[in-house]
């Protein structure tokens, strides 16, 4: 376990998030994980774990204390930006890419925490799947449910069958290159209008 | 005619966005052949990072992250340069209203100067001292700004030192008000709105206006990368032309409610119009019970505030060196000059006839 005494602390306002990162570096065997939730007291936090590592989310306006944090302090072991020299600039890349920030204890050696940033980027890629997953999975939930109501609305007034209703509602849609959801939108707000 | 030229922009949601928006929305850009996609961000060191690794093509910078990045201060070692101002002012030093009873006692009145102000600081500072309490909080928005800057300079006239005598703290622009009215914060400094914001709501009163202790602030500029301004030269020239002309469309004052009525949005700034129409006709109103007083020029956008004058970039690195981010030498300061590119500019204004 070379790597289990790098403490790692982890400031994300998405707690979801946080906690996927947090499973991913305990099971590459991180044992030592701090999660920040608290923004108001940051770099109280900060002082009092004196972490060798700091992951952030970049949407995070609190990066900015970070910077600051590190650059005067005279208290805290100093942290730095990930991965200063221009060799690494492809790693910075795909850290800003995914999102998230790293800030490490001056003085450790790259090598050690390429893993962790490496996870993080990885975890934040994943957690962005899910979470367009989650998204498009709720639109279809939506979709559904407005095409429902248009058959519905057109079983009745015209008097066509589930299947006709929905043959109509897709042949409208195709000859007027729209989206299903859009015409059975459509429906439904003209059949409101017309109560 | 040519295909329009993409550029993405980050800025911040600060009053001096106001050219860039004005630039995009009243289609000023897209007449120099100019399509800009606004990308609005969360953090400065957002904005640099982006700038360096190439997701923003150009964006709205604190001049003084400008030159730190010419000397090599920044992670990235990426030289950034400044081809065009985008307005000089509007920042405001705001106390919380428990501070500011504090200072009244001591000496501090409504419309003040700004050492008198700060003298009644040292006497509160002093005395809490005595008493054995902690260090006030002072926050400003970035280690290189000019809010860092003029907060010293307040600080200093009367002798307060900011590194001993107060704990100097970042914060972001949008959490500031929070921040002093839960007493995370004692005070801080900002670009407008932030500071009547505070004001508004309650819970700080505004003791300073930077403008008048430095005689003419630069404030934010375009950035962009050095090599990509090479590259490119005809998106440097597009873009000067477009925040120029934008200054000049800003400066009517028939355009103003159209200005504000973009920047209100959530979108840019997301503040209440009254706000923001005062802070551009720079009458601010200090406390929440006093009637505004009128600084003409407060927050400069007009045509003569956007040319990114070499003597800026002075400024900011003597200041720089003065609170030890920089040795002082002739290399410095001679670099520090070279990312305020008056030259581009000019070439970029000069050549307009051509097209």
């Amino acid at each position: 376990m070379r790597e289990a005494t790098l403490r790692v602390l982890i400031v994300d306002q998405n707690l979801l998030r946080a906690a996927v990162l947090e499973d991913g570096l305990r099971e590459a065997g991180y044992r030592d994980i701090v999660v920040v939730r608290d923004m108001q007291n940051l770099m109280r936090r900060i002082l009092d774990e004196e972490p060798d590592v700091i992951l952030i989310d970049l949407e995070n306006p609190n990066r900015d204390v970070l910077e600051q944090m590190f650059q005067v302090s005279r208290i805290v072991k100093k942290p730095v930006a990930m991965f200063v020299d221009q060799s690494d600039r492809s790693a910075i890349e795909a850290a800003i890419d995914a999102g998230v920030g790293a800030y490490v204890v001056d003085g450790l050696r790259k090598e050690r925490v390429r893993a962790i940033v490496d996870m993080a980027i990885s975890r934040f890629h994943a957690f962005d799947r899910l979470r367009t997953e989650l998204d498009e999975t709720r639109q279809q939930l939506v979709d559904r449910k407005l095409l429902d109501r248009a058959k519905g609305i057109l079983m009745k007034q015209r008097g066509v069958t589930e299947d006709q209703a929905y043959e109509l509602l897709r042949k409208t849609a195709m000859d007027a290159n729209l989206k299903l959801a859009q015409v059975a939108q459509s429906v439904i707000t003209a059949a409101e209008l017309l109560k | 005619m040519s295909a329009p030229l993409q550029a993405t922009v980050g800025f911040m949601p600060l009053l001096d966005c106001a050219l860039l928006v004005a630039a995009h929305e009243a289609g000023i850009a897209a007449r120099h052949g100019l399509a800009l996609r606004l990308v609005r961000e969360t953090s400065w060191a957002n904005v640099r990072d982006r700038l360096a690794v190439g997701h923003f093509d150009a964006a709205q910078m604190l001049g003084p992250m400008v030159v730190a990045e010419a000397l090599g201060l920044g992670p990235f070692r990426a030289p950034l340069l400044a081809p065009v101002s985008l307005g000089l002012g509007g920042n405001v030093i705001t106390v919380s209203c428990e501070l500011w009873s504090q200072m009244q006692v001591a000496g501090a009145a409504h419309g003040a100067t700004p050492r008198t102000q700060a003298e009644a600081l040292a006497r509160v500072i002093a005395r809490r001292m005595e008493q054995g309490q902690g260090a006030l909080t002072l926050a400003m928005v970035f280690p290189y700004s000019c809010h860092h800057y003029q907060l010293r300079d307040w600080l200093a006239l009367s002798g307060i030192d900011a590194d001993r005598d107060v704990r100097l703290v970042v914060l972001p622009p949008s959490l500031l008000a929070d921040a002093l009215r839960l007493g995370q914060v004692d005070g801080f400094c900002a670009g407008e709105p932030w500071g009547s914001i505070a004001v508004d709501a309650g819970s700080g009163v505004i003791v300073a206006l930077c403008n008048d202790m430095w005689e003419q602030p630069t404030e934010k500029v375009i950035g962009l990368r050095a090599d990509r301004a090479e590259r490119q030269p005809e998106l440097v020239t597009a873009l000067v032309r477009s925040v120029v002309d934008a200054a000049r469309w800003a400066s009517d004052a028939r355009n103003r409610d159209a200005l504000v009525g973009w920047l209100a949005e959530p979108r840019y700034v997301g503040a209440r119009p009254a706000l923001l129409h005062a802070a551009l006709a720079g009458e601010l109103r200090m406390a929440i019970d006093t009637a505004p007083v009128t600084r003409a020029g407060f927050l400069q956008l007009d045509v003569a505030a956007t040319r990114p004058e070499p003597r800026y970039a002075d400024l900011i690195c003597e200041h720089m060196v003065r609170c030890g981010q920089v040795t002082d030498s002739a290399a410095t300061r001679t670099r520090a000059r070279a990312a305020f590119r008056n030259d581009l500019y000019s070439k970029a204004l000069d050549t307009k006839e051509d097209n």
